[in-house]
């Protein structure tokens, strides 16, 4: 990295913010908030949803992973003002009935998390592999999770959680997760 | 980690897009995907006063075959092109860059039009442009025109794109029998922009020797390189070893990378020989009819 | 433990984990999600230059940026002496520079805002002024005569740190010359960095009683809290050190950074709460990085492969000052486990340490206090011993391993290995992974100029710091601790000394109190982190975990037992000397139907007449002194692929069998495995912090510093031989760091093996295609 000390920064102008309706989790909330904000400022710091997490600075690790209309994308490279009128799902809003999502006991039973930082993003970005793969091959699922960085697990129990909830889901009834 | 704050509009058409940027002189960007330029607006290294965000713009994402062309909308994510089965099926160079772009996750949000307009060396599509003879509709205040992606780029981060300008469209000749592509991609992990990589399209005629070829090459120069010798000679050849080793010499001359942690610039033209040669092989395997 | 009942959740068990709960539903409590009335942000300007003075710091449009409320320098903290501060090496270290910045990187002021949008901005509208100084980057360099002296602050005159050696330098000297074989090796591993998905930062508040509470991203609560005490001079019960949940430690999160004491220097002025976290920018370029090694090595053997002496030099680099985190007497680690599982009859080591324009560390990245780079440096130069005799490696090592009759062992360097059964490790591999059909693929390989490889590391780790009259971090004794409480109603809370980032103690913490009590893990809660509230310790790292508060957990829970045998004796109306604890309670000798559980004597234990002599309640702390490290070993082989024209590896196989002694929990203990393998593959293959020689550093983002993804990153395979630790309360070594310790040799040396037709000995890590390639192609003869 070489930062060029005498780069003139711009100073800040007048405030620029814009009123949003984002639907969280099922939730719709109107929010105020400057441009700038970053999508995982608003679910962390506005709407105290602090299962997405910041790992980086350049949208390589992945923990901030969510849904956005079912897609998985990173949170921290995205503005708010992007998702004006759009669905977001985190990982509080996976469980639901106070019954957790079959990748959630998945990641659970096969100990694919140790420190829990990556995990919640390992999740979301799962939930969409499945629904778009129900039965992906080792390798589809290691492509499928390529954006999102684990320091502790070695992946290997990721990718067994991962199968775990593909079996689960295909022999759930139709209709379900 | 956080940019500074800028103005934000959500035009809900072209035309008011270009009057904006028009409005801003040169202190506007177009936000598509943004996953490059909320990058560098995060590591403030671009500080635009005003983000135009075109996402709300309709009809400008789309991935279709008409007037003997391919013609992929702007908006169109990354990720879809990868999955669309007309592009599997009949324009195989670009579906295996898609699958190379960044990660996944990128994939899903980054636009087509923002990975071609963007101007980074690394960006893997404009390579694939060249190679393919695209061209772009770039509309502007004084109307549309088509810039041939050969002639697109002039540095890096520098396109012909004007600030007061949007990429609309990238217009690929239609695929026809014969026709064949392949893009691969040298990488130290999985969402490192290329050590080399090469984008390769081979058309071959009713005698099976190569009637068309383009050869691009990516993140072996200040921009994406169309290796115009390389192409050249390809053209008229059936395509033995000898053929495909020459291009890759040809490829490699053509390039002018850059040593940096990847390796030096002795390594990195070795690559684009080898590379070159592979992809070519796999163009012509695919032009031949198999996969 | 062949107990006929089993106890839910006790030793051995693969029970699921308790702490999961929480992680899955997005509930963790890490310091990010730290939320305080009135919370302030700080953010810090960091040195683009390598040397400089800093001639100028204008903080008046930074306070005029909305939201910014204080510019912090280092004249500020001069005022309250607080612009430096120890280092856990007594060394000094700056907290924000008053004179010169020592590295690109280096924090030079805190900006304070009302929120972290706020800070970005002010920390950009600081004008600073820098006059560049000459930059010294090659430790090398530094230590020639008239280099540039870059510690004048204490006093110095060169470069050099400290000289540090160990071993029998003349009979070394002897043995080598004698020996009919010797090879030497030069080595460089180069500066990588742990790299945590959650990077490092605290929030420190002071509330109205003048008491500090700090929650901090730290792997040693206790041990922080004394540091901040004596630094700051406030008194050690008004600091409280709430270590939360972590993402990932690495060893990454035991130093004190700038970042925590600007933060509460803050908190202290505003009298508000004052949140600090790191961007992974200034993670990767000011914190915890590890290894910056370079080594010669010198092996000698008989004609027919016996290993007689070792020697190794090695040059230190340390950055601009001794912050890493060793203990006091053991400057360069413990770095001579470096004659491994072999017995050299002789060996010397010789450590010295520079001072650079780069960041200071060096103990971190799952290193056990510089091991990896011992057990590196053996197993690599055991490979080019085999390869220099002809002889196939495997055989080499069986023939030279110290044999299982040998434990406990005493090495020519100082160390006594607790047990260890190195050729059955190696046997189990090579079986798992088919050694003699990979061999004979190779050969077939090789006629068709094919490039394979094989490659072994046979390590032996030591972990488990430490014995008291070794093992000390600024003074304070390497014990560890577990204070253990069973309620009336038969459940249990421990609190330990230690602090999990991610290894799994809420569960298995409470697995060796269940096997030691007889009570449920489920029923069983475990609480690390406050210092309020757990006993005194040293925290988590260097995998001492599990032979420390472990241990203390099994010895509290033994005094519980005996004081819990007499009230059971009394209940049972019989003496104490006819009860005996078997199957997981208290029964009559000889009657086994007259029985208590431990449940019953808790209830007991409050709600009737002590036996005579003893008290209410049924509690216990331990305070565990080891009496010696404990010894984790095993063998990895590693089969890899090498693209001829590209240079690019891929790892075709890779089996791990390891030993870490009685295994608590299996399950846990292969995550343990998987991720360490993963972070000694990375190192071998990718990642790296090179300088330029302006001193600036090369990989100061995931653009560039390079963590593997799970395409990357090979399918680990992994078996298990159990070989007890002779002293610990149930034989457990402890295993966090082994892989990370054992992998790069393998891989490596697969490597090399693959290249052996260009007669390479050493391709530094990491190995990228390029380095590779130029292996094969400046010496192709094809």
């Amino acid at each position: 990295m070489a930062i060029d000390a005498a780069d003139t920064p711009r100073t800040p102008g007048p405030v620029t913010t814009r009123t949003i309706q984002v639907t969280v989790n099922g939730v719709t909330h109107s929010s105020t908030v400057q441009n700038r904000m970053l999508l995982v400022s608003y679910l962390r710091e506005r709407l105290r949803l602090t299962g997405t997490h910041i790992g980086c600075d350049t949208a390589h690790c992945g923990a901030c992973t969510v849904l956005v209309d079912g897609v998985p994308v990173k949170s921290c490279n995205l503005l708010a003002v992007q998702v004006d009128g759009r669905q977001v799902q985190t990982v509080e809003g996976l469980a639901s009935g106070g019954k957790l999502h079959p990748i959630q006991e998945a990641f659970h039973e096969e100990h694919g998390l140790q420190c829990g930082y990556c995990t919640p993003g390992m999740m979301m970005t799962s939930v969409a592999l499945l629904a778009r793969n129900p039965n992906p091959t080792e390798d589809e699922i290691r492509r499928g999770i390529s954006g999102n960085l684990c320091r502790c697990t070695g992946y290997v129990n990721i990718v067994k959680a991962v199968q775990h909830a593909a079996a689960k889901t295909q022999t759930s009834v139709p209709g379900g997760h | 980690m956080y940019p500074p704050n800028f103005e934000y509009y959500a035009p809900k058409t072209v035309q008011e897009a270009i009057g904006l940027l028009d409005q801003h002189q040169g202190e506007a960007k177009v936000l598509a995907g943004g996953q490059s330029l909320i990058g560098m607006m995060k590591l403030r290294l671009a500080q635009p006063a005003a983000l135009i965000d075109i996402n709300r713009i309709p009809d400008l994402a789309y991935i279709r075959e008409e007037d003997s062309s391919l013609v992929i909308g702007a908006l169109t994510r990354t990720a879809e092109l990868g999955r669309s089965d007309l592009v599997r099926a009949r324009y195989p160079l670009l579906a295996d860059a898609a699958g190379e772009i960044a990660d996944p996750t990128v994939r899903n949000w980054g636009t087509v039009g923002g990975n071609v307009s963007h101007g980074d060396p690394g960006n893997d599509l404009p390579a694939c442009m060249m190679a393919l003879g695209a061209e772009f509709r770039v509309e502007g205040p004084k109307g549309a025109r088509a810039v041939p992606a050969r002639q697109f780029y002039q540095d890096s981060f520098v396109t012909v794109l004007q600030p007061n300008e949007v990429l609309t469209q990238v217009r690929i000749p239609q695929a026809v029998p014969g026709a064949g592509g392949a893009y691969s991609k040298m990488e130290r992990k999985v969402g490192d922009f290329a050590t080399a990589a090469v984008a390769v399209q081979l058309g071959l005629g009713k005698s099976g020797s190569i009637d068309l070829a383009g050869i691009g090459l990516t993140n072996v120069g200040p921009t994406a390189i169309f290796a115009s010798a390389a192409s050249e000679f390809l053209t008229g050849k059936t395509g033995t070893d000898a053929d495909l080793r020459r291009a890759g010499d040809l490829a490699a001359d053509a390039s002018r990378p850059f040593p940096d942690n990847r390796g030096p610039v002795e390594f990195k033209k070795e690559m684009v020989r080898v590379w070159t040669r592979r992809t070519a092989a796999r163009a012509l395997a695919r032009a031949r009819g198999g996969k | 433990m062949a107990q006929p009942e089993t106890v839910h959740g006790g030793i051995g068990q693969s029970i699921l984990r308790k702490e999961d709960a929480r992680f899955i539903r997005g509930k963790g409590n890490y310091v990010d999600d730290v939320d305080l009335p009135g919370m302030l942000f700080l953010d810090l300007v960091r040195s683009p230059y390598a040397h400089a003075k800093v001639t100028s710091i204008r903080k008046e449009k930074a306070l005029a940026v909305p939201g910014v409320l204080a510019v912090i320098t280092g004249a500020d903290l001069a005022a309250a002496k607080l612009a430096w501060m120890p280092t856990l090496m007594s060394d000094t270290q700056m907290v924000l520079p008053t004179d010169e910045v020592m590295f690109q990187g280096q924090e030079v002021a805190g900006v304070v805002a009302t929120d972290r949008y706020a800070a970005a901005d002010g920390v950009a509208a600081v004008e600073v002024d820098y006059d560049p100084l000459p930059v010294i980057v090659d430790p090398f360099k530094a230590l020639e005569p008239g280099a540039p002296v870059l510690r004048t602050d204490k006093g110095k005159k060169d470069n050099h740190i400290w000289h540090w050696e160990v071993g029998d330098k003349a009979a070394t000297e002897k043995a080598l010359k004698e020996s009919a074989v010797v090879i030497k090796e030069r080595f460089y591993i180069p500066r990588i960095h742990v790299s945590s998905i959650e990077t490092c930062g605290c929030v420190a508040q002071v509330d109205a009683m003048g008491k500090l509470t700090v929650w901090m991203t730290t792997q040693a609560p206790h041990a922080i809290r004394t540091v901040f005490a004596l630094v700051s001079g406030l008194p050690e019960n008004q600091i409280r050190i709430i270590s939360p949940d972590i993402g990932g430690g690495f060893g990454g999160k035991v130093p004190v950074y700038p970042g925590y004491v600007i933060a509460v220097v803050a908190a202290l002025t505003t009298g508000q709460p004052v949140k600090w976290v790191e961007d992974r920018t200034g993670n990767l370029t000011s914190d915890s990085f590890a290894r910056d090694y370079h080594i010669e090595a010198e092996m000698g053997a008989t004609k027919d492969g016996k290993l007689t002496a070792l020697r190794v030099k090695t040059l230190a680099d340390h950055g601009y000052t001794d912050a890493a985190a060793n203990p006091s007497k053991f400057p360069a680690g413990l770095f001579h486990i470096i004659t491994g599982s072999y017995p050299f009859a002789t060996a010397f080591v010789e450590v010295d340490a520079a001072y650079t324009n780069k960041p200071p560390g060096g103990i971190a990245y799952r290193c056990s206090f510089r091991v990896t780079e011992a057990a590196y440096t053996i197993e690599r130069m055991v490979e080019n011993m085999a390869h220099h005799l002809k002889m196939d490696p495997a055989e080499f090592r069986l023939k030279n391993f110290i044999p299982p009759e040998a434990f406990p062992f005493n090495s020519a360097l100082g160390w006594t290995y607790d047990s260890g059964n190195y050729a059955g490790a190696l046997k189990k591999a090579m079986a798992m992974i088919g050694y003699d059909d990979l061999r004979k693929e190779q050969a077939e390989k090789r006629r068709k100029g094919e490039l394979m490889g094989i490659g072994i590391s046979s390590f032996t780790e030591i972990v488990g710091a430490g014995p008291a009259k070794q093992f000390d971090i600024l003074g304070i004794k390497m014990f560890d601790s577990a204070e253990v409480r069973i309620h009336p109603t038969g459940k249990v809370l421990a609190r330990l000394g230690t602090k999990s980032q991610g290894q799994g103690h809420e569960t298995t913490y409470a697995q060796i109190l269940a096997e030691e009590l007889g009570i449920s893990s489920d029923n069983i809660s475990i609480e690390e982190g406050d210092t309020d509230t757990a006993p005194y310790g040293l925290g988590t790292y260097a995998s001492r975990s599990t032979p420390t508060s472990g241990a203390a957990a099994a010895m509290a829970a033994r005094k519980i037992r005996a004081k819990a045998a007499k009230i059971a004796a009394q209940m049972l109306e019989v003496s104490p000397d006819d009860v005996e604890w078997k199957d997981h309670k208290f029964q009559v000798k000889g009657v086994p139907e007259k029985s208590k559980t431990m449940a019953e004597v808790a209830f007991a234990a409050y709600t009737t007449n002590p036996p005579e002599g003893q008290e209410s309640g049924l509690e216990a702390v331990d305070y565990y002194n080891p009496p010696n490290l404990t010894f984790p070993f095993g063998s990895y082989i590693c089969a890899v692929d090498i693209d001829k024209e590209t240079g690019q590896v891929k790892v075709r196989r890779f089996v791990a069998v390891d030993d870490c002694g009685v295994i608590i929990n299996p399950t846990i203990v292969d995550g343990q495995i998987h991720g360490g393998l993963t972070m000694g593959f990375a190192p071998a293959m990718m990642e790296e912090i090179p300088y330029d020689a302006e001193g600036n550093n090369r990989a100061g983002s995931f653009l560039e510093y390079l963590l593997p993804t799970a395409v990357e990153t090979p399918k680990w395979e992994t078996g298990k031989t159990t070989t007890p630790s002779p002293h610990h309360p149930f034989g457990a070594k402890g295993v966090g760091e082994s892989a990370t310790v054992g992998a790069p040799a393998a891989i490596v040396n697969a490597v090399l093996d693959a290249l052996e037709p260009y007669g390479v000995t050493n391709i530094d890590i990491p190995l990228s295609a390029h380095k590779v390639w130029k292996a094969i192609h400046s010496k192709d003869a094809a």
